[in-house]
């Protein structure tokens, strides 16, 4: 099992992504990134999709990376990592590179670049079966360029795009479940996260990265200024989320699914829209029917998961504990530590 | 020189084994919109053991480019193939991939762009390209489809050019038309062609490199400064390689094809398969004693100004032949000829024909060479566009 030290000493063995970058103060990106790199033990190679983290970080002629990192466009992340790994794939086959010397890809892409623009490139990457991780860090709307809607956008929440104003309450459809349609490509390992669970992280990369194949995470990030909260609740925030059932965290192997965190209850969904100035308006008078809609999208959400990991509990063997290994899954490989 | 007995190939087929000969690391394909006989003749040939190139199919071709740019970033030899609508989708990809100076080969059968929706021949794909940052060649009949194929593989990683190289062949009429081609032996093509190297491959371990980055107005004008300079080692390594390509085949080509021009005073321009047709009516001519020529461009990007001008200087009219339309503007090869050949006196006319696939008939090229003829030279009159072969 990772901790914090583990990150932290692989950190100080290799800093894969350095500060003076751009990022807001209290943006959720970061904690990502780091969490992601720091819990892959091979070296790595980073494909960017368009949006926060890329335009951040690589303002020319300074990279926040201190490893291999290519950026293309907005939509075709997961395409062109396919590229970055048939051509490790065909060089390693001719010689050209070593055998021994394996290299973790992986792809970063916003919520705007995964489940809208890019998804069809997403899809036929998973369905081809490259060996990649790609990582989506969802903070629920084009933030990079003023916090537009994207179909990761929550119910109600206002954007730039879905404005609350005096006909209208913001975004008016549900938020679109990326994870189950990654799941439906039938690649061995997905993980939906929080940056608010580090360790629930960490743990779903190690589980990831050991896949032989495509896998995912779509891992809950916040933005400060989209969500309109204060920058030093960032954590705080995704964590209420979590113990909200609003972000469940979960992992489905092999198409079976299991809850990786207990959420304690003890927050309700409205005290966590309460935080955010995005949902604000919700709480004007007359707009009750509104967060009984959000209850219901939540409530109908977690208790399907719910069933749904009950019904696979048996697959992941003895205290659904993958770790100990006796897990039936077929491509993850289970960790010892 | 060894070379087998002419085989008869399609430009397709002959494109396919110039890759199988080459044998990329890395083809990344998607078949449709519209289909294209070479990836499919390519993926055969792969999957009969001739060829160990691994082929990705991919699901658009805006995956098919986004592929080839992770391919060849990474390290890796990598071609792809696609024509019309699949070309405008890989547009985007296209201008990245030059402005990341990335070596791709990309095989094209011209074909025209909808709507209305249609598979057949004309070069509106490719001029869509036209300012992507991409080489551009055209080809006349399979033979040069094989030829340039394996000249575009070394020009694409030549230290002084390093980037995407497009080998336009018109759709149907070379893709699907069966003719003689000569094929090099299996060993000539890798060793003349040479190692894939580029100076900073991503997954380089011991040389990071950030490659994609994020330019605001302080960079952002240089580095297309410097991607023009890029263009201009074009020209000089395309040359030493075709001379290059003569010694290993004694097929002696240059960038543009200069047919009885010697004293010419009128000339048809074209590009691709509407060359043979010219020349047929220029021998035809010939013989009636007329001064006529045809000049063909293999390169039409970079657009090589001084041997046009050069090999037109003789020249008293000049007819541009362009299988494209710029709407609101004359065609893509008449603007360019008359940059190149300003202040020379030349009068020039541009014709529009054979747009999605409509065929070029010698009598069209005729009406060219002999509306050349009648019209008074230095003629005021500002320039229109005429049409070969439109109903009206």
């Amino acid at each position: 099992m990772p901790t914090i030290k583990t990150l932290a000493l692989n950190e100080s063995k290799e800093k894969r992504f350095l500060g003076g970058h751009a990022l807001c103060q209290g943006c959720g990106i970061p904690i990502v990134v780091r969490t992601v790199l720091n819990s892959i033990e091979t070296p790595v190679v980073v494909v960017n999709a368009t949006g926060c983290l890329e335009v951040a970080t690589t303002r020319f002629p300074n990279s926040a990376w201190s490893v291999p990192w290519l950026h293309v466009a907005f939509e075709n992340a997961a395409a062109a990592a396919s590229g970055v790994e048939a051509a490790f794939r065909a060089l390693q086959k001719r010689g050209t590179l070593p055998q021994d010397e394996p290299v973790t890809i992986v792809a970063f892409g916003g919520d705007g670049g995964t489940y809208d623009i890019g998804l069809q490139a997403l899809s036929g990457a998973l369905e081809r079966g490259h060996r990649f991780l790609y990582v989506c860090y969802d903070n629920q709307a084009y933030m990079n360029t003023g916090i537009q809607r994207s179909s990761a956008t929550p119910f109600g929440a206002n954007t730039t795009t879905s404005p609350a104003g005096e006909v209208s309450f913001g975004k008016a459809q549900q938020r679109k479940d990326l994870t189950a349609i990654v799941a439906a490509h039938h690649i061995h390992y997905v993980g939906q996260s929080s940056i608010s669970h580090w360790h629930d992280l960490s743990e779903k990369v190690r589980r990831a990265v050991a896949v032989d194949g495509p896998s995912f995470l779509n891992v809950l990030s916040t933005c400060q200024l989209g969500w309109r909260h204060a920058p030093r609740d960032t954590v705080s925030i995704a964590r209420m989320a979590v113990e909200s059932r609003f972000w469940p965290l979960y992992e489905i192997v092999d198409g079976y699914y299991r809850l990786t965190h207990e959420p304690t209850g003890a927050v309700r969904v409205d005290e966590w829209l309460r935080t955010q100035g995005r949902f604000s308006h919700l709480f004007e008078e007359g707009n009750d029917h509104l967060l009984a809609e959000i209850r219901r999208q939540v409530d109908d959400d977690w208790f399907r998961l719910l069933r749904r990991c009950r019904e696979d509990a048996s697959f992941f063997g003895e205290g659904q504990n993958l770790s100990n290994g006796s897990g039936r899954a077929r491509g993850v490989i289970a960790l010892n530590d | 020189m060894k070379t087998d007995t002419a085989r008869l190939l399609t430009g397709a087929e002959a494109a396919a084994h110039a890759m199988r000969q080459v044998d990329p690391d890395v083809v990344p394909i998607y078949p449709i919109t519209p289909q294209t006989p070479i990836v499919q003749t390519f993926s055969k040939l792969v999957a009969d053991g001739r060829a160990r190139s691994a082929i990705i199919n991919v699901e658009s071709e805006h995956s098919a480019m986004s592929v080839a740019i992770g391919s060849a970033a990474s390290g890796a030899r990598t071609m792809t193939a696609t024509a019309s609508q699949g070309l405008a989708l890989m547009i985007e990809n296209i201008y990245i991939a030059a402005s990341m100076r990335l070596p791709i080969v990309l095989a094209i059968g011209n074909r025209a762009l909808s709507g209305p929706i249609n598979i057949h021949c004309d070069h509106s794909d490719a001029m869509l390209a036209r300012d992507s940052g991409a080489v551009q060649i055209f080809v006349e009949n399979a033979q040069e489809a094989y030829d340039f194929m394996i000249v575009a593989s070394r020009l694409s990683d030549h230290r002084d050019v390093m980037l995407p190289v497009m080998v336009c062949q018109d759709g149907f009429t070379i893709t699907h038309t069966a003719e003689p081609v000569q094929l090099l032996e299996d060993d000539e093509v890798p060793a003349f062609v040479g190692e894939y190297s580029i100076p900073y491959p991503l997954l380089d371990q011991s040389q990071v490199t950030t490659q994609g980055p994020f330019d605001m107005p302080d960079y952002y004008f240089e580095h297309k400064r410097a991607q023009a300079d890029a263009m201009d080692g074009v020209v000089p390594a395309t040359s030493e390689i075709l001379d290059a390509f003569r010694r290993l085949t004694g097929r002696s080509y240059d960038i543009l094809e200069a047919y009885r021009l010697e004293d010419a005073e009128r000339v048809v321009v074209v590009l691709g398969s509407a060359a043979g047709t010219a020349k047929e009516v220029a021998d035809e001519l010939r013989d009636k004693g007329e001064k006529v020529g045809v000049l063909k461009l293999r390169l039409f990007r970079p657009f090589p100004d001084s041997e046009l001008f050069g090999a037109l200087l003789g020249a008293r009219s000049v007819a541009v032949l362009d299988r494209a339309m710029s709407f609101g503007s004359f065609g893509p090869l008449y603007t360019e000829v008359c940059r190149a050949l300003y202040g020379s006196g030349i009068r020039i006319q541009n014709y529009t024909y054979g747009l999605g696939g409509r065929d070029l008939y010698p009598e069209h090229v005729r009406t060219a060479f002999a509306e050349l003829a009648e019209e008074p030279l230095g003629s005021k009159a500002a320039p229109s566009m005429r049409y070969l072969g439109v109903r009206e």
